[in-house]
């Protein structure tokens, strides 16, 4: 099933890690200091793609699935 | 230089392009065309001030519909909206690969299930169907019999998309367990690497194991070949050998244009992003000298 929840987290310097949380478990799960706008994140609980929707604050939501013409 | 990047998700090889053009203090404006709309004089995308944008979209017609829209309005776009057209789809890749005298697997299209039937047979078993636009080694299909030709051309008349019903049929190449991936920039190797798995399809998005490549004079030549018959830019070229490894005797197969390289990157020791950027450094330097040029005339 597909969720579509949005659930913001927080950020606080360039350094510091990106904490977040997870728009399907509900746990938190830490980012890349340097994530992006646009990334997509495994999550560490059940591997589901999660795409950075904004950083300030940090919104994570189910990344859109696989379609026919994505590739190289 | 301001630098845009048309994109829709940012993979691995994004970030380290990213990190590459910010290192050297590029200004990058990230462009999700998902966000954007194309009208026929303009954009809602930021698009006049930039030097140069590049296409990472991981969607093809995105990419093409984008590029096209951008090379429009005269903003400098790489790859070209053309090499992007070719390389998007499998059967205008292998007739300008042809038309370049590069050899390349002995390729028909038919339009119906029994002329396709006719292909199959004519090539023997195994032969290799492939949908014309697709990538990641999806949907390809290594037909060993007649009864599985059968079933699956008739699976993809009934199921598929329309592009589904051009059927793209293929010799099948022995290759010996690997293949081999060229990135080029307007023909020029930037690194190279072998693609190795137990399994027929050796793509890295498919598990095959990566280990860097060197090209020898005749891999070189047909990689710059094969980047030219597709109208040049930042390229994947991808090789079977023929006869063996040491044949050095080669086969392109493909050619793709909004190439990944994390996994090159991994697997060479060549700085890969660091030679994506010098090129489109390049690039952009080489558009603004025209656009000052024409500016001129």
């Amino acid at each position: 099933m597909r969720v579509h929840g949005r659930v913001a987290g927080t950020m606080t310097s360039d350094t510091d890690p990106v904490v977040a949380e997870d728009p399907i478990t509900g746990e938190e799960i830490e980012l890349p200091a340097d994530v992006e706008v646009g990334e997509i994140i495994d999550s560490p609980v059940t591997g589901t793609e999660l795409e950075v929707i904004s950083l300030d604050p940090v919104v994570l939501e189910e990344a859109p699935e696989l379609e026919e013409d994505w590739g190289e | 230089m301001q630098i845009g990047i048309l994109y829709s998700r940012i993979r691995k090889d994004e970030k380290l392009l990213l990190g590459e053009l910010r290192e050297r203090g590029h200004e990058v404006a990230k462009i999700d065309v998902r966000k954007e709309r194309f009208g026929l004089e303009s954009t809602t995308a930021d698009v006049a001030d930039l030097d140069i944008v590049v296409d990472r979209c991981l969607s093809t017609s995105r990419s093409l519909y984008a590029t096209k829209f951008l090379d429009s309005y005269g903003v400098p776009v790489v790859n070209s909206p053309e090499t992007g057209d070719i390389c998007a789809d499998k059967a205008k890749n292998s007739l300008a690969l042809a038309r370049a005298d590069i050899p390349t697997p002995a390729t028909e299209v038919a339009f119906t299930k029994e002329a396709a039937m006719e292909a199959i047979e004519e090539f023997g078993y195994p032969c290799v169907l492939k949908p014309v636009v697709g990538s990641w080694g999806r949907l390809m299909a290594k037909i060993d019999t007649r009864n599985a030709a059968e079933a699956i051309l008739e699976h993809k008349e009934t199921l598929g998309h329309y592009e589904h019903k051009v059927f793209y049929i293929q010799e099948f190449v022995d290759k010996p367990g690997r293949d081999v991936r060229a990135l080029a920039v307007d023909g020029e190797p930037v690194a190279a690497m072998t693609r190795s798995s137990d399994h027929w399809l050796t793509n890295a998005a498919k598990g095959g194991e990566t280990k860097s490549f060197d090209l020898d004079d005749r891999a070189l030549d047909l990689v710059e070949r094969a980047s030219e018959a597709v109208g040049g830019g930042m390229l994947g070229v991808d090789l079977m050998e023929v006869g063996g490894t040491d044949s050095g005797e080669y086969t392109v197969h493909e050619v793709n244009h909004t190439v990944e390289f994390k996994a090159l990157d991994a697997a060479s020791e060549v700085d890969v992003p660091a030679k994506v950027v010098d090129w489109l450094e390049a690039k952009a330097a080489a558009a603004a000298d025209g656009e000052a040029a024409e500016a001129h005339t």
